[in-house]
């Protein structure tokens, strides 16, 4: 036993994974949500602004972000647009502007929004913080024109919009470099915009000092952040129906930690006997 | 070998002194001041219906001041908001900001603010050019004219940004620090440096790829050339490079961006050069991938299984990819040597390499694997800092405990 | 000269963006911003080397019948489909690169999307893989560590806090995860964070000052 365990083909791993992953999947478990303060903080910045105001919201992902930032993006649309929000799109992320265009179009449809009147996407830029810098001597500097090819300063969505100044919030949601740490770095910092974030669950740790010092005033850490941003919105998004499968993940990762020590630790007794 | 650092040093001298004399230009500031009413508002006037509301009446007090810090890029304008404009009311929908060159117009439009705000900045102004501001209230009854104009006020650049004295005084500490250990270093008090386990595991590495005839694979991370672990990483390619020469062992590197690409090169026809044997270069060894994540950790991965490297050495800036090439690399057999200072990746290589630069070493590895004395006063010059914020932070923490914020405040930047 | 050149360049370079950080006056910023622009479009010129390199390596490869000649090939023939339908698209004003309808759009959803996805999801199974062979408890600090994990792993989804929610609220999995992420985690990030912070000054000071300038070539 000890031995089949010890020798155990790591595809029989991959295997269990697999399933626990998949069967909360079609079977929901419907496991209760928590909110954490960080969350709540994240719903509550965005609540305050005024109604009708513009936002920014860089989205800096690409495919390999589905899980966690898609349904980030999509409930953080959802309660600008509930407010009457119009929102700036942006994408510093090469591989992201033909899904973050699909994701912000759909929740836009829903919501019975107007492209380039309640929100645009401005598209890709190749740059990083380089974009974020011109980005700071006028919006449309840095993207002369939107996704689609339309000439950015003619939009009625941008009339208003001059410069970092003329957004009451910056809402990030982002699965690494370019992506928050960056916008914190190189905007907030700088312009004193103030700012929120959702980022990946591996990475959520890093933002925690900005959060502590008031940078950030509300933060989305991974599928839990999302699931918990859907509980408070009252929704049952993607990210809730996941989390039961995130649930048996962590189980299953717990157990082979334990289950590895405890081969090791047979071993070195039945060495010592 | 030219003593280019240092003497460049002393060239550069002039410049710090630069900096130092430019601090000390004081800004100039322009304060508008409040011109007599050039239009009046009659507020009392009866709109005569009870359908139609009342145009608001206008916001008052507008001062208009140059913004500090900046490139006379921007006009920062205050005022206070229209009586009509309360919570809950919509009688103001929001402020027009109007400019003219002259106190008589003609007057354009050149922002707007929603209802409740009090303050703007204009940032589409050119500078040292005298402007005119006023502000009306707009809302469903229309507009009643501005009360006053303010003016003439005009955006000029400042030499020193006031607010980042702090940044500009621990710097200098910094650069002062580092240069005096170099120079410390380059008159023969080499620092002593600690041994780092996994920078003396490459060499074991390399040596033992060599026994088994088999290529060393080194990824410097999958950021570009700006992000500093990059550069790093690629300067301990120089190194590695060398011991690679030395051994006669293969070297793969493939890389994201083109100009690491183009740098990696360099680094190891360098360092097959100083290793004395330049005819030993495999000008394929350096490859070009590609800067998506995953296409690269691909192509990485299919290096690993199908070329066997017996050593994986990982140095730079590194996201979700590093379990997945340090995993896919153990499954290999091959011994793996990692560093990063991207702090959230640390436990993935931990648990799947056999040895794991931790952030700052990163940066120390090039010193201790050159023992270049400039480089390894370098280093020293680090630490002494490191112990000076070490005081801060402590002092910080004292201060703030007792309620006191002036350090807090003298460290703030905008 | 050819290698003091290079160096006054990046001194002079470096040293003057550092000045712009301190001197928003217009004599010193309205170049920073000019060489700020310029990056960009340095970078994009890069990437034709890049391109060209990875052409000559497996054109070379496939030429030669190398072992897994066959993926170097499929690699090849993506990237120039790739390349010459974005540029279709990207000149044709009708279906903009990328738009709704276009090829590129449907190469980005049929192909690109997919296999980011599955190398990401990946990371999942690594993670157990990793977690059952590696994560030894060997010393005190490693069974700290086993036991904050977790703490961590399970009280950040809901089973972890289904588990212990009949326990006092301190010894709940959730509020002591929160402890263990927002004290002592946050401290040793701190550390680390400033150390490397002072690694990417040092590092950066070096290169600027051409102490650190292998990277220009072999000679001395």
């Amino acid at each position: 036993m000890l031995r089949f365990i010890e020798n155990l083909d790591r595809r029989w791993l991959f295997l269990l994974m697999g399933l626990l992953v998949l069967l909360p999947l079609l079977f929901p478990l419907a496991l209760p949500l928590t909110v954490s303060p960080r969350v709540r903080n994240f719903h509550d910045a965005i609540a305050k602004i005024p109604d009708g105001s513009t936002v920014l919201m860089p989205c800096d992902y690409d495919p390999g972000g589905i899980p966690e930032m898609v349904p980030m993006t999509r409930t953080a649309l959802k309660q600008l647009f509930d407010k009457n929000c119009k929102v700036v799109v942006i994408c510093l992320w090469n591989g992201g502007p033909g899904l973050v265009d699909r994701v912000v179009r759909g929740v836009a449809q829903e919501n019975n929004k107007v492209d380039g009147v309640d929100w645009v996407n401005l598209g890709f830029k190749e740059g990083r913080e380089a974009v974020m810098q011109v980005m700071g001597q006028g919006i449309a500097n840095a993207f002369p024109r939107d996704h689609k090819g339309r000439d950015t300063r003619s939009l009625p969505i941008m009339k208003g919009v001059r410069d970092y100044s003329s957004f009451p919030l910056l809402v990030s949601i982002s699965s690494g470099y370019p992506g928050t740490k960056e916008w914190v770095q190189q905007v907030q910092s700088r312009f004193h915009l103030p700012m929120v974030a959702g980022v990946t669950a591996v990475s959520a740790p890093e933002y925690y000092p900005y959060l502590q010092s008031g940078q950030l005033l509300g933060l989305l850490g991974g599928m839990a952040g999302a699931a918990e941003y859907e509980k408070i919105r009252n929704e049952k998004g993607t990210a809730t129906r996941g989390m039961d499968a995130q649930s048996m993940a962590h189980v299953f990762v717990a157990l082979c930690i334990l289950l590895g020590n405890w081969v090791q630790w047979m071993k070195r007794k039945g060495g010592r006997a | 070998m030219p003593q280019t650092g240092p003497r460049l040093a002393v060239r550069l001298a002039p410049f710090a002194m630069l900096v130092v004399l430019l601090a000390s230009a004081h800004p100039v500031q322009a304060q508008g001041t409040a011109a007599p009413d050039t239009v009046l508002a009659d507020t009392t006037a009866a709109t005569g219906s009870d359908v139609a509301p009342a145009a608001p009446r206008p916001p008052s007090k507008l001062t208009v001041k140059d913004a500090s810090n900046d490139a006379g890029r921007a006009l920062e304008l205050q005022w206070v908001r229209s009586p009509d404009d309360l919570p809950g009311q919509s009688l103001v929908t929001q402020y027009r900001l109007e400019r003219a060159s002259a106190p008589s117009g003609p007057w354009t439009v050149v922002d707007s603010a929603s209802a409740g705000s009090e303050s703007r900045a204009d940032q589409s102004v050119t500078r040292d050019t005298d402007y005119f501001y006023r502000v009306t209230a707009v809302g469903p009854g229309g507009i009643t004219p501005a009360l006053s104009v303010t003016g003439p006020v005009r955006a000029t650049s400042q030499w020193i940004n006031q607010t980042r004295w702090s940044v500009l005084i621990l710097m200098v500490l910094f650069f002062g620090f580092v240069l005096f250990f170099i120079s410390q270093a380059q008159a023969g008090k080499v620092p002593f440096v600690r041994r780092i386990p996994g920078i003396d595991a490459i060499e074991e590495a390399i040596g033992r790829a060599t026994e088994m005839g088999r290529p060393v694979l080194y990824v410097p991370g999958i950021l570009d050339i700006d992000e500093i672990q990059t550069v790093a990483g690629l300067v301990i390619l120089e190194s590695v490079a060398r011991l690679t020469a030395k051994y006669e062992t293969p070297i793969v590197v493939p890389v994201t961006y083109p100009i690491p690409f183009t740098i990696a090169e360099e680094m190891v026809k360098s360092g097959y050069l100083h290793a004395g044997r330049p005819e030993g270069y495999d000008p394929n060894s350096v490859r070009f991938v590609s800067p998506e994540q995953f296409a690269y950790t691909a192509a990485v991965g299919g290096i690993m299984l199908r070329d066997r490297p017996a050593a994986h050495i990982f140095m730079g800036a590194f996201y979700a990819e590093s379990l997945l090439l340090a995993e896919t690399g153990f499954q290999t057999g091959a011994i793996q040597v990692a560093g990063t200072a991207n702090v959230h990746q640390l436990p993935f290589f931990v648990v799947a390499c056999d040895y794991t630069l931790i952030g700052e070493e990163l940066y120390a590895a090039s010193a201790y694997l050159s023992k270049e004395p400039k480089l390894v006063g370098a280093l020293k010059g680090a630490d002494l800092m490191k112990i000076t914020i070490l005081i801060l932070v402590l002092l910080g923490c004292i201060l703030e405990t007792a309620n006191i914020h002036v350090l807090t405040n003298l460290l703030q930047t905008q | 000269m050819k290698r003091e050149l290079p160096l006054m360049i990046t001194a002079a370079v470096g040293l003057f963006m550092i000045l712009s950080f301190f001197v928003p006056h217009h004599v010193v910023s309205v170049p920073a911003d000019f060489l700020q622009s310029s990056a960009i479009i340095i970078v994009a010129f890069g990437y034709v080397l890049g391109g060209a390199n990875v052409l000559k390596l497996n054109a070379e490869a496939i030429y030669r019948r190398n072992p897994g000649w066959i993926y170097k090939l499929i690699l090849v023939v993506a990237l120039i489909s790739t390349v010459v339908l974005g540029l279709f698209d990207g000149c044709n004003r009708k279906g903009a690169f990328l738009e709704e309808g276009s090829s590129s759009k449907w190469i980005y959803d049929q192909f690109y999307s997919p296999m980011s996805a599955t190398m990401f999801s990946m990371l999942a199974f690594y993670i157990a893989s990793a977690a059952f062979r590696a994560f030894r408890i060997r010393t005190v600090e490693a069974g700290l560590l086993a036991v904050a994990a977790l703490i961590v792993m399970l009280g950040r989804v809901p089973v972890g806090s289904l588990a212990t929610s009949w326990l006092p609220g301190w010894l709940q999995l959730p509020t002591m995860q929160e402890w263990i992420m927002e004290i002592p985690q946050n401290a040793a990030k701190r550390a680390i964070l400033i150390g490397a912070a002072l690694g990417v000054m040092a590092t950066g000071l070096r290169v600027i000052l051409g102490i650190e300038r292998s990277y220009l070539s072999g000679e001395d």
